[in-house]
Order: C-alpha cells, then structure tokens, then sequence
C-alpha cells in the first residue's frame, strides 16, 4: 500500500517538477542549468583500457572534473568497446530507458555506426557545449565525418588519429623522404628490402593499402561510397598495379610481413627496415623517449596528405548521468585539456581544435609544450584524408590475402 | 560411515573418478568438435549434415602450404629429436658425465615451451643475438641481412625450438627405460665380443629402448604436429600451421568460421593418427634394420663418430637453450640495445618495476591454478596407486594407453569442441573450468613420472608396520609417503610445470578472461616492447624452475632438520 501511494504521490509530482525546472532553465543559461544538475554525479564511462597512458589520462580528467565542477569519473575499463554497445543494446531490449549504466563511451568507426544508426545516442550534444565552436571542421574533416558516416553533433571529438611514415634519419637523409606513393616505390628500387608493412589481416596494415589507393586513385572521394562488385576491380587497378611491383622489393621479398605496427617498429630498432609507420604523429618522438626506437628518427606524411580519423565520446540515449557526461565531454575539448592531451609526456595525441579559433592565450598553450626533434610541426603533417567506406578495406583485405597466398 | 570407511570407499572409487575427470573433457570436446566439422552446430544455424565446412577449408588460400607446414614440421622435430637423443645416449652412456646428465637437462625440461621460443627468437633473427655477436667482424654486416629466420616458410626455427624440449625430454625417458632392462650386463658382454662402446649400445641396448620408449615417442610426434604457441611465436603467417589457422579462426568475429575451424581440427586429428600409426611402421623398420645390422656382426668404429656428432648436436641444443633463456634475462634489464652492440648498453631495473603490478595479477592466477590442478591431481594419482598396490590387480599396463590419451590426441581438436561445451553451460572464462583442462594433463604426466617409483618401493617396510600394529593409513602417512617423498615431490613439480606452461588450454577454457603468465607472454611476443616481453617469459620460466629447485632441496632440508 504504501508503495503504491509513494509512486502516485511522485507521479503526480513530476509535472511539477517539470515545470518548476523549466521555469528555471528560463532565468539561468542552460549550461549552468547542466553544470548544476550535474554536480555530485558520478559519470561512467567506459573506455578501451588496453594502453597505460590513456588510462592515466581519464583518471586526471576524473579529477579535474570533480574539483572543477563536482563530477567524479568511474573508469569502466573495456577490452572492446563493443562491450558498451552491447550493454546499451541489452538495456533497450530490456526495457530500461532511463538509467542506464553506461554515460559515456569513447567510440568511433563501426560501434559508432551501429549505435547512431539503432538510435542507441542521446544528442545531438556537440551543439550544447560552450567549447563546441573551437572544433576544427574543416581541415580535421574526421571531426565531422567518421568512416564515412555523418556525425551529426551526435558525438564530441577529443583526439585525432592520423598515419604518419616514421624513419631513421641516420639512413634515410631528410630531403629524400618519398613523399608519395609513387615516389615510395621508387625510394625502395633503390633500397631493396628496407620497407614493410603490417599484414593486412591488422588495421595497420590495411591503412598502409587504403592510404596508398587514396594516393594514387585520380577521384578519391570515390571511396566514401561502399565498393560494389564492378567498381572495385577499376578503381584498385592502381592500386595492385603500384603493389605488384612494389611487393618484390619489400622486406623479406615481401613473403613475409610484420603481424601488427609495434612488430614492425621493433624492426625499425633492430636496424632490419628504414620506414615504419603510425597512427599517432607523436608517437615518433614517444617511442624515441621510451627507448623503443633510436633518438635520430623522425616523421613525415605523404604530400597530399594521410587518412585519419578522430576518436570521439558519446552519450548513449538511456544514460543516468547525461548532465555530467556532457560536462565532462566539454571539458575534454578544453584548450588546455587537448593541450595535455597533445603533450608527449601524456598523451602524446593529436588535439581536435581548430588553430585559427583559439585565442592568443589558447595558442600558448600548445606553443609551450615540450618538444622534440622527432615532433613533426602541424604544417608538416599536411591535410587530413577520410577513411574510405569500410567496404573497402574489407574487400582489399580479402583480395591481398588472395594475392599473397602462397 | 566412519572416515576410515569413508576414506577406503574413496580409494575404491579413485581409479574411476580419476578417469572421468580426465576423459571426460577429452571425449565430450572430440564429440563437439567433429560434430560441427559436418556442419552441425544447431547454435549458429547448423542443423543438418553437410560437407560445406570442408569446402571451406579446401578453398582457403594457402591450405596446401599449410598442410605440408604442418606435416614436415612435426615429422622434422620428432625425427631429429628421437636421432640426438639415441645419439647421446649411445655416445654418453658410458662417460662418467651421463649420471650427471639429469640434473643438466632438468631445468630445460621444466621450461615453459613458449618462454623459450621467445628467447630463441631473439637469438637467431637476423638482427638477433648471434648476429650482433657476430657482426660486422666477423660476418661484414653493417647492416641485418634480408633473409628469413623467425617466420621461415619451411618453419626451421619450429623444428629447432621443439627439438630444445624434446630432446631433454627423450633423453630423461630413454635413461628411464634403461633402469627396466639389465643394460649393462648386456654392455659389457658386446664389448667383450669387441664392438665400441657406441655401436654396443646402439645394436643391443636401443631396440629394447625403442619399445619401451614408443608412447613417449608418440606423444612428442602428436605434440609436434599441433603445436600452437611456438608456431605462433617462430613459424609463418601466411600461412601458418593447421593448428594456429584453427585458433586464429576461432579467435575471428566472424562466427561462420567455427565450421572451417572444426573440419581444420578434426582434419589436425586424422592426421595425428595417421602419423601414429606410421611411426609405428617406422618403428618396426628400425627394429629390422637394426636386427640385421646385428645379426652381420661387422665392428664399425665410425658408428662412435656418429653417435659424438649426435651427441655434441645435443649439446649444443643446450647451449642453445641457455643463450635462450639468457637473451631474455638480459632484455629485461637492458636500457637499451641496438644492433650490432653485443650487449645492451647499460642495465636497469626500471622495467621490472613498471611492470610489477600489471605481472602480479597473472602471477597469482599462474600460481592458484599450477597449486591447486598439481594437489588434486596428486591426491587422485596417489590414491589410484595405492589402490593398485593394495589391490595387486592385474597388469598396470593396460590402463597406460589411455593415460597418455591426452598426449596423444592433438590439444585443439578436443579444446575446441570443449570451449562450445563450456560456453553452451555457462562455465567458460570460469576458473574452475580452466583448472579442469589442466587437470587433464598434469594427471597423465604426475601419473607417468610417478608411477615407476611407487611400483618400485620395498613393501616390505609396510609390511614390517604393519605387523606392529599400525594402521594402514598411518603405514601410508609416517614410512610409506616419507620414503617416497623426492619421486613425489618431482612428480609434483612437473605437474607443476605443466600447468604453468599450459597456453591453448588457458586460452580456450578460459575465454580471454583468465589471464597466467604464458598466455601473456605468448600474446606479447607478437611485437611488444622486447625489454617486457623479457620481464613476463623470464618470470613465466622462473616458476616451474623454482618448483622443480623446491622438489629437489625439499627433502635433503627435511632430513637436516629431522636430525636436530
């Protein structure tokens, strides 16, 4: 009895409470009516677990958000962020639609996809962040687009990913860096067995072709739409026409190849190759400071510029903390938070923000952060790509396990 | 029901519970694996009979390859290792250095396979240890050669690692089965009819080694052919061998691949049977060839320079095995190391510390599972023995054949259709379920390395208690355990050491969640920083070795400490 009488009493209370709020929401602006609300939550968000310094760098972010606003963080470590989306797809199933347990998910590519398409995300919510303007969407195109899909605000960008060449400049002089496709090919005429890539079954090793079809194909927005049957084979002639005579030349004949990018940057250091390549464009300089590679290499990109792509947050639609995610997602895109984040002894990724929107103040913030010679400048890194439709790597994958077989 | 009858209807029922716990998994998961090799895995849509899945496996890119890989790779490594080990036996027997020899290769044995893959890998890249050592004095590389070691097609560097652990491992049992026959009366009557030491050894000793060393010879041929861990550390990946292609299809997204993966594990299976039964057709054509060579009665002092060559081969396998195990010590202390420095540049402990608390968690699981899988096989091995001896049943023999079913049949085609069991109840990435596929072999190798010892023991002491009026139980716990006591203490630590290096089975039953020590290492050695991979294979080797220095200071500390 009593039960009952305490949810009809709440029930009719509700539209109050509605009213009350949104009478509020009128005297304050709706970003203080977040912050308040948000205060004294306790967001979780669930997060890939599977590398140290990000890790470390979601338990500082949990800090300053709780001094700064009252927001603690609850780091759900995942081995695959798929977990996360399967969990707020139980719940949907389940029927909760409110208070669900995941608030936050760091998301991109096909779990992105799958969670926009199913309508399994609250948003749009870039436009209700203050900071939300400072986003680059122009040159750091990734940032609105992601594997193709259209983001729609219904993520927040924090980091961004972009391929870079790494190499040893003991070996490889500066000036004669193969800044295309093309000219890669011709650098490994003359440097027989002193190139690789990761195998293609690896995400690295699939970039090291889709980078290569970009940089050779006359009409790269091609790719954006899925591959079909008959446009596949004329659009990667190319792209295996440029293989079939590089692949002799590479390491090992190109018979064998490196399982995954951290195998192929120890052959960097074990002195086997000149060229590795990464997703990160601080990683050069990271790796060099660890030990992990020599003090002399350093990066470049091709001349029209790499594929990369931006890891986002996301805010699933039956969240119980939706105030604090948002709170903790602006401060993500903080001049001084991506500054941090860019900083090699953190986080060493690149920031999301848009140079030409920052304050003078802001700008600072990035032009005192430690450097190192192996630290490419912005400008070298030249334009960001966008990924091609997954279509595509799929069916590359499959066609150079088919070519390489033996 | 007191606990004396309680504890008699235990030993009663032991040799039966013992069979079940260890059969059990290895007919139901043989089941769940040929069943979805034709198609029927109701699960996934599989509901009717059909060759689909073998199509798939016939079509995949590189299959051919990856059958001979297979084929020549376990046939390679058990034919040289059977060829080092006879060498050494024949070329050792008489030297003073053979009593030695047990404790020299012990600590080779009790070496996780996988730790010494890794060390080996290192050792013999092209920019690995032997080649820095070496260059650019003495080779003229300024720079690492572009040829294939790790990764080769032909898979060599498989061959060479499994030879490091087979050999030790033919050698301890070939010293066993010389202990069954009256070797050295028969020595000494061939050299007085003037034949070398080696050829003596060789004509008159090894054909009655050959057969009582057949299982363990077999099981070597069936690990050999389905090896994963070090065809995943040391052989090709495109493509790689059929039990690795099993595995890495098992491990894919895409569901549909179980079906191609189970006719690949049921095909591994087909093939180590048919290769049994060769071997024992080889078997019989060495038995003849050696008989005839006998029956001639020609002296050969050649066949002594052979039997050095073998036998310094052998030698040189464990100094291999040492430069292994000692390029993983030095990585995990190395600052830094670039090619053609000979040693690392300078030496840290800052590795070990940074590790430390992500090593401590698959330590603890590392240890939980080796303790409690050697105490309960133990406990089930000792009581079938004292059952058997208090029984005086029939021969002991028959029951070996299925014993070393566990060994024999590949670990992939029984795990993979295990794991869908496991899943199907519930229990997969449990600890209990991971426990229990390590039950399955440290019962077989507790059992193998203990039985000669108990069988052996004078029962006569027994007896003696007994008639003074002790207890059956108490004759067990206070004369008959405490003079057994090093054999089962050894027993243990190889049981021990089993588990320890356990990858396939911790990987399978433990669905990714049960993390030990060599299923991260293992993971590891796919490209992550060498100086960390040298801290988890060193201290995934140090495990087993510790256990097997305990087994061996154990009972000389107890004895000591009796005597105050």
């Amino acid at each position: 009895m009593i039960d009952r009488r305490h949810l009809l009493a709440l029930s009719a209370a509700a539209p109050l409470l509605g009213l009350n709020r949104a009478a509020r929401a009128q005297s304050a602006s709706p970003w203080t009516e977040i912050l308040a609300r948000a205060r004294g939550q306790t967001v979780y968000w669930n997060a890939w677990a599977g590398d140290e310094q990000t890790n470390d760098f979601i338990t500082w972010v949990g800090g300053q958000t709780k001094a700064r606003h009252g927001v603690a963080i609850q780091h759900v470590r995942l081995k695959d962020t798929a977990e996360a989306v399967t969990k707020v797809i139980a719940e949907k199933a389940a029927g909760r639609l409110a208070g669900g347990g995941v608030d936050l998910i760091w998301i991109n590519g096909p779990n992105f996809l799958a969670m926009k398409a199913q309508g399994l995300l609250h948003g749009p919510v870039l436009p209700v962040l203050p900071n939300a303007g400072l986003v680059d969407t122009t040159n750091k195109r990734s940032n609105v687009v992601d594997f193709t899909t259209p983001v729609d605000g219904m993520a927040v960008p924090w980091r961004l990913a972009q391929l870079v060449f790494v190499y040893e400049s003991a070996r490889l002089r500066p000036a004669d860096v193969p800044r295309s496709a093309e000219a890669l090919l011709v650098w490994a005429r003359r440097n027989p067995g002193r190139l690789t890539h990761p195998n293609v079954a690896n995400f690295m090793g699939s970039t090291f072709l889709k980078q290569a079809l970009i940089d050779l194909s006359p009409d790269p927005d091609l790719f954006q739409r899925p591959a079909t049957d008959a446009g596949f084979d004329t659009a990667t002639a190319p792209l295996w026409n440029w293989y079939d005579q590089l692949r002799p030349l590479l390491w090992r004949q190109g018979r064998q190849f490196p399982e995954n990018a951290a195998a192929q940057r120890q052959l960097l250091n074990d002195g086997e190759i000149d060229i590795t390549l990464s997703f990160s464009p601080t990683e050069a300089a990271v790796a060099a400071q660890a030990g992990l590679l020599p003090e002399s290499v350093r990066s470049f990109t091709f001349a029209k510029g790499s594929i990369g792509n931006t890891s986002f947050v996301a805010i699933p639609f039956n969240a119980a903390h939706k105030e604090g995610a948002l709170v903790v997602a602006d401060f993500l895109l903080e001049p001084a938070t991506q500054a941090r984040a860019q900083d090699i002894r953190h986080l060493g990724s690149i920031n999301v923000l848009d140079a030409g929107k920052l304050s003078p103040e802001q700008s600072r913030l990035f032009e005192v952060l430690p450097g190192h010679p192996a630290l490419p400048a912005p400008a070298e890194l030249g334009a960001i790509q966008l990924e091609p439709h997954a279509s595509w790597m799929t069916r590359i994958a499959t066609e150079w396990s088919r070519r390489t077989a033996r | 029901m007191t606990a004396r009858a309680l504890a008699h209807t235990l030993l009663r029922l032991s040799p039966g519970l013992t069979l079940v716990v260890f059969l059990a998994p290895i007919v139901a998961g043989l089941v769940g694996t040929i069943l979805p090799a034709f198609g029927f895995l109701p699960a996934l849509g599989g509901d009717s009979l059909s060759l689909d899945p073998w199509r798939r496996l016939f079509e995949t890119p590189g299959f051919a390859a990856a059958l001979t890989l297979t084929l020549t790779t376990g046939w390679s490594a058990t034919l040289v290792s059977m060829l080092v080990a006879i060498g050494m036996a024949a070329a050792l027997h008489h030297r003073p250095v053979a009593r030695r020899l047990g404790a020299w290769i012990a600590p080779a044995l009790a070496m996780p396979h996988s730790a010494l893959a890794i060390g080996m890998a290192f050792l013999i890249l092209p920019s690995g240890w032997l080649a820095r050592a070496l260059s650019p004095w003495l080779t003229g590389w300024s720079r690492p050669p572009d040829f294939s070691t790790v990764g080769h097609e032909s898979g060599w560097p498989i061959v060479l690692a499994l030879a490091l652990k087979e050999v030790p491992y033919l050698m301890l049992m070939t010293l066993g089965a010389l202990n069954q026959i009256p070797a050295a009366a028969q020595l000494r009557a061939a050299r007085a009819l003037g034949y070398g030491p080696s050829q003596a050894w060789l004509a008159v000793v090894l054909p009655q080694v050959l057969a009582q060393i057949r299982l363990p010879a077999m099981a070597v041929l069936a690990f050999s052919l389905s090896v994963v861990d070090v065809a995943m550390i040391l052989g090709p990946g495109n493509p790689p061998t059929l039990a690795v292609l099993v595995v890495r299809w098992l491990g894919d997204p895409d569901p549909r691949l179980l079906f191609p993966a189970a006719a690949a594990a049921t095909l591994l299976l087909a093939l180590v049977i048919a290769s049994l039964a060769a071997w024992r057709a080889v078997e019989a054509v060495a038995q003849a060839t050696l008989g005839r060579w006998a029956t001639r009665g020609a002296r050969q002092p050649a066949i002594g320079h052979a039997a050095d060559i073998a036998a310094g081969a052998g030698i040189t396998l464990l100094a291999l095995t040492a430069a292994s195990m000692l390029s993983l010590a030095l990585w995990s202390v190395a600052t830094r190391w670039r090619w053609s420095d000979a040693w690392p540049e300078g030496f840290t402990s800052a590795t070990w510390m940074r590790q430390a608390d992500s090593l401590a968690g698959p330590a603890a699981t590392t240890l939980a599972l080796g303790l409690a899988a050697t105490l309960i096989a133990l406990a089930l091995v000792l009581a079938c023995l004292e059952r058997e001896a208090q029984g005086r049943e029939g021969k002991p023999s028959r029951s070996l054949a299925l014993l070393y079913l566990p060994l024999l049949v590949p670990q992939v085609a029984f795990l993979f259709g295990l794991q869908i069991l496991l899943v199907r109840f519930g229990i997969d990435g449990s600890f209990g379920a991971v426990l229990w596929t390590h039950l399955v072999f440290a019962i077989p190798y507790l059992f193998l390395s203990l039985a000669d010892p108990w069988r052996s023991y004078d029962d006569r002491y027994s007896r003696s208690a007994l008639s003074l009026g002790a207890s059956r139980w108490r004759v067990f716990w206070r004369i008959k355990l405490p003079i057994l006591l090093p054999p089962v203490l050894i027993a243990a630590a190889v049981a021990f050491a089993v588990s320890a290096g356990l990858y396939l089975p911790t990987l399978l039953a433990g669905a990714g969640r049960i993390a030990t020590l060599t299923t991260e290492a293992v993971t590891l050695s796919s490209g992550a920083d060498r100086r960390v991979i040298g801290t988890w294979a060193m201290l995934q080797a140090a495990f087993p070795l510790a256990a097997y220095g305990a087994a061996v200071a154990w009972p000389a500390l107890f004895r000591r400490l009796r005597r105050w």
